[in-house]
């Protein structure tokens, strides 16, 4: 069995507007199982441009993308959605809580969206998630009454819920104090060591980048260091 | 696709904005209602004044009407068969107004299926004398209770019984009649035949139709008292009417029993042409005016609808980005509006119930429709599922641009802008 989780084969974006412009240039890489990667480089070296490709979101590029050794180029809206639904953890910046639910719902709303198991069975998971990330007592509020380090840690539950194969994060402390930061990052490293969870991090923080198994460096839309 | 999750979705969404859910809601029901009440009024109205001509006029009347006969001497005359022959001055021929082997007609119209009753009539002028003046009048001599089951003539008597009149020599006048000779019941009036005959009846009874001309000249009596009046044979009938159980074959019927008895026969849709096309007229104005309100309501719908996706951007892309798909994202604005919809419209229906209810209360009398003490409506099932199917459709349509639009925002572009 192979252990690459993510692989790019040539991968190549363009932005359009104002005038064209390559912002990735023939990118190859791939990550293996139980790592944890970040990503580091300038601003608008095309760091964050990659993370939104590799996560299916952003369709609009050439080359291909392999996600668990299948090609994930070229398939429909729908069948992405669903790939990113069950394989794919997402932590942003920004914490982008649906601020219609509670912390629990908001974690359990994946979960509920695949449908492999009962909502009983996914509210008992995400208690799980919510208990190891320390969050259980908050877990009836609403996410405006927490604070961003708490925002961040349910966002984080939620990425779990479906047991993906990979997590990605764009900054996901780009918005934290120092206090706040150590404690996400402390909860990624305990995901790779307990759970082997491979993490592919986008971030500016050399702090953070320097402590993660592997930097892949970005320069000009190029991959210089990995 | 997961329709309870979507829907519950939907019902978060739509509760978080629930001020501008509710105003969208209170457009859909304003428009149902209007449309319930605006048609079930108008239907009402239109039932009552079809009502009044219905329950007047019959289906089919068989009579004699003087004309020119068709065949003229000339045309027996086999010399001249072949020839064009042209007859000047003309006189139309009077066969007499009585219907030939009436009583044999009569019964067999009442063997026939189609027709719900027949109901005998002799029609003749007469005079109605008061002192030296005489006014000209028309007398009816009715079978009084099969004329008041085909045309329910005791709705339009303001005094007195119909029953009365199946004694002898009694008389029900019109309330015209009666103000200008300044009768009243249980008076005697004398008549003058257009044969010279003179009688005296005696007043049972003053009938109001609401036509000033025909209140003015009409009196009613029994068919043995104008048999007797006019001096003639109890197989004398002048008029027999029909009334049918589907009013669309009397065309057809008139033609049929024309030349089977060989009298001239008339039907509704002749005699009532113009009033039909005043009934279909308004029910359009009415149907109209109901679809442009619920067409505004439709509006207002989509106008919150697309506010509410430019503030729930952010949740749209994260919804996407945690794996549910354009598609999913479109179900949930529709069910959005269709919540919104169905909502409104129920509530439309039982507004639209309740004011139609209020109108029926309002009182409106008039004396030219004495059994009307109230604003007609016309309750009918039909209009409410119009309403409901209509509002479900318009707002589907309202919820599907802005659901089409949410399904395809970028979620990238928005996670990236902040």
């Amino acid at each position: 069995m192979s252990t690459k989780v993510l692989e790019t084969k040539n991968l190549s974006k363009y932005f359009y507007d104002p005038i064209k412009f390559q912002v990735l240039k023939e990118i190859n890489m791939s990550i293996n199982h139980g790592e944890f990667v970040s990503i580091v480089g300038k601003s608008g070296c095309g760091k964050s441009t990659l993370l939104y490709l590799l996560s299916t979101m952003d369709t609009d590029y050439d080359g291909e993308i392999f996600l668990n050794d299948e090609l994930v180029t070229g398939k429909s809206d729908k069948e992405l959605a669903q790939l990113r639904n069950e394989k794919i953890g997402f932590v942003f910046q920004f914490h982008y809580l649906l601020n219609e639910y509670s912390v629990l719902k908001n974690v359990m709303l994946p979960g509920m969206k695949l449908g492999k198991f009962s909502n009983e069975e996914i509210e008992h998971n995400a208690m799980e998630h919510l208990r190891t990330l320390d969050m259980q007592d908050q877990a009836l509020k609403m996410p405006n009454q927490l604070s961003g380090g708490q925002k961040q840690r349910v966002a984080i539950a939620r990425a779990l819920i479906n047991n993906p194969i990979i997590i990605m994060g764009d900054e996901p402390t780009g918005n934290l104090d120092k206090k706040n930061s150590d404690m996400v990052f402390a909860i990624f490293q305990q995901l790779t060591l307990d759970l082997k969870q491979t993490l592919l991090i986008v971030t500016h923080d050399p702090d953070f980048a320097n402590r993660t198994n592997r930097i892949i460096t970005m320069q000009d839309g190029e991959i210089i260091k990995t | 696709m997961n329709f309870k999750l979507i829907f519950n979705i939907a019902i978060h969404l739509l509760r978080a904005r629930l001020k501008q859910s509710i105003v969208a809601a209170v457009g859909v029901t304003f428009g149902i209602a209007m449309f319930i009440t605006l048609v079930s009024f108008m239907h009402g109205l239109n039932n009552l004044l079809d009502g009044l001509m219905l329950n007047r006029t019959p289906h089919v009347r068989l009579y004699n009407e003087i004309k020119p006969s068709k065949n003229q001497p000339i045309s027996l005359v086999s010399e001249y068969k072949n020839n064009v022959n042209f007859v000047n001055s003309v006189k139309p021929k009077d066969r007499g107004k009585a219907i030939y082997n009436s009583k044999v007609i009569i019964h067999f119209l009442k063997q026939d299926a189609r027709i719900i009753d027949v109901a005998p009539k002799i029609t003749t002028p007469g005079f109605f004398n008061s002192g030296t003046i005489e006014i000209s009048g028309v007398i009816n001599g009715i079978d009084v209770s099969a004329e008041e089951k085909l045309f329910a003539i005791s709705d339009y008597i303001i005094e007195g019984k119909i029953a009365d009149l199946n004694q002898n020599n009694r008389i029900i006048i019109g309330k015209g009649l009666a103000d200008k000779m300044l009768l009243a019941k249980g008076d005697i009036i004398k008549i003058t035949t257009s044969k010279g005959n003179l009688a005296s009846l005696k007043v049972v009874g003053i009938t109001q139709i609401g036509i000033a001309e025909i209140d003015n000249t009409m009196s009613y009596t029994s068919l043995d008292t104008a048999q007797k009046l006019l001096g003639e044979p109890t197989n004398y009938i002048t008029d027999i009417q029909l009334k049918l159980h589907d009013i669309t074959l009397a065309p057809a019927l008139a033609k049929e029993f024309s030349t089977k008895f060989d009298v001239d026969a008339i039907d509704y849709q002749t005699t009532n042409s113009q009033f039909e096309t005043g009934s279909t007229v308004r029910s359009i104005i009415s149907y109209a005016v109901g679809i442009v309100l619920l067409i505004v309501a439709g509006f207002g719908i989509y106008n919150i609808l697309n506010m509410m996706i430019f503030e729930k951007m952010d949740s749209i892309a994260i919804l996407k980005a945690t794996g549910f798909s354009g598609n999913d994202v479109k179900w949930i604005f529709i069910f959005l509006s269709m919540i919104i919809g169905i909502t409104g419209g129920l509530f439309g229906l039982l507004y639209g119930f309740v004011f139609t209810s209020i109108i029926d209360i309002i009182p409106f009398e008039t004396a030219a429709l004495p059994t009307i003490t109230t604003y007609p409506i016309d309750y009918n099932i039909v209009y409410y599922i119009i309403g409901i199917v209509f509002a479900i459709s318009t707002t589907f349509i309202a919820g599907l641009f802005p659901a089409l639009k949410a399904s395809k925002i970028d979620p990238v572009e928005i996670i990236r802008g902040k």
